[in-house]
C-alpha cells in the first residue's frame, strides 16, 4: 500500500517561537549541543485508489500550507497493511 | 432606511454578538450571516468577527476560508463592499488572500489579553475615515496568534501606499512586524485588525469608546458612496 506524505515547514526566515521554546527546554534534559529546533506538520493522505502526487500537491498548496509563511514537500510512502 | 451590516458566524466564532452590538450602537442594522450559507442577504458591508473558527485547526482561518459564505465575501469585496476582519477575521482575510501576509504565533508564545494603545496611521480606508490621522485609541487586544508577518517587499509596499491602517504604540503585544495592528487592501474597502474595536464601543463594558469609529466610519463611507 502507499500513501502520500506532506511535510509542511515554516520558511527558514519565519520565526518559530514554538521551536525556540522546545530548544530552550533541552538543557533541562541535559542536552546542550542543539543549535536550533524548528517545528512543522506531517500529514498523511490516503486516496481511494493510487496515490496521486499532483492532487496531493494541489491540496498542500491550497489548504495544508500557507505559501506566505510555509514550504511543503510531497512524497509517496509505502507501508505495510498491518501498520494501519 | 438604515444601513445593513452583516456579521458572519462560523463554528467557533466568539465575538459575533459583540460585533452586532457595535453595529447597532453605531446606528446600523446588524444582519446575522451563516458560514454555510453563501447568501449575503443584501447587506452593505460585512464583518468577520473574532474567535476560533473551525477550532483554529490546521492554521487560524485556513478552513474558514473555504466556507460557502467566503466565496460571496471575496466576490463582494472585489466589487468594493466594505469588509472588516477582526482578530480571527483578519486571519481569515489573509488566508483568503484578500489581504497580504499572515498572522503567526505570538513571539513570546503567551496569549495576550489587555487594553492596547494603537495609532491610526491611515484614514483612507472605509473603516477608519472618521478618525484623525495619528489619533491614538485604546481598545482590547486578545490573541495567541496575532504576530503579523510578510516579506520585506510587501511590508515596504504597505508602508509606501498608506495601507498600514493602525500600529501598536506604547508596547507591541505580539512581536508583529513594524508594529502592525491593522492593514487594508489597495482599494481600502477591506481592513483586517488584530485588536478588537467592537469591545470598545460603550463606557460600561469597554476601556473606552474609541472602537466605535470603525463602525461609524463605514456608515459614513457607505452614505457618501450610496
Amino acid at each position: 500500500m502507499a500513501r502520500v506524505v506532506v511535510d509542511v515547514m515554516l520558511k527558514p526566515e519565519i520565526l518559530d517561537p514554538q521551536g525556540q521554546a522546545v530548544a530552550g527546554a533541552l538543557p533541562r534534559l541535559g542536552i546542550g549541543d542543539v543549535r536550533s529546533v524548528r517545528i512543522g506538520r506531517h500529514i498523511e493522505i490516503e486516496f481511494e485508489g493510487e496515490p496521486d502526487l499532483d492532487r496531493a500537491r494541489e491540496i498542500a498548496d491550497k489548504l495544508l500550507a500557507n505559501p506566505v509563511i510555509e514550504d511543503f514537500t510531497v512524497r509517496v510512502e509505502e507501508y505495510e497493511e498491518a501498520d494501519q | 432606511m438604515s444601513m445593513r451590516i452583516g456579521v458572519v458566524t462560523f463554528p467557533g466564532s466568539l465575538d459575533d454578538r459583540d460585533a452586532q452590538r457595535a453595529v447597532r450602537i453605531a446606528g446600523a442594522e446588524p444582519v446575522a450571516l451563516w458560514h454555510a450559507d453563501s447568501d449575503l442577504r443584501g447587506v452593505d458591508g460585512v464583518i468577520l468577527p473574532g474567535g476560533f473558527s473551525y477550532g483554529d485547526y490546521l492554521r487560524c482561518g485556513a478552513i474558514a476560508r473555504f466556507s460557502a459564505v467566503m466565496d460571496s465575501v471575496v466576490k463582494a469585496a472585489g466589487d468594493g463592499m466594505p469588509v472588516l476582519g477582526i482578530c480571527n477575521g483578519f486571519q481569515i482575510l489573509c488566508e483568503a488572500h484578500l489581504l497580504p501576509g499572515a498572522l503567526t504565533r505570538n513571539e513570546h508564545l503567551h496569549f495576550r489579553n489587555r487594553d492596547q494603545w494603537l495609532r491610526i496611521e491611515s484614514t483612507g480606508s472605509a473603516w477608519t475615515a472618521g478618525y484623525e490621522a495619528g489619533q491614538e485609541i485604546l481598545i482590547p487586544v486578545k490573541n495567541g496568534e496575532g504576530r503579523y508577518v510578510a516579506d520585506g517587499r510587501t511590508l515596504d509596499e504597505l508602508e509606501g501606499s498608506g495601507r498600514i491602517v493602525a500600529r501598536y504604540v506604547r508596547g507591541n503585544p505580539n512581536g508583529s512586524q513594524r508594529d502592525i495592528a491593522a492593514i487594508s487592501n489597495e482599494a481600502g474597502n477591506v481592513v483586517g485588525i488584530m485588536p478588537h474595536p467592537e469591545h470598545a464601543v460603550e463606557a460600561l463594558t469597554g476601556p473606552s469608546v474609541d472602537g466605535l469609529g470603525f463602525f461609524t466610519s463605514v456608515l459614513a463611507h457607505l452614505g457618501a458612496h450610496a
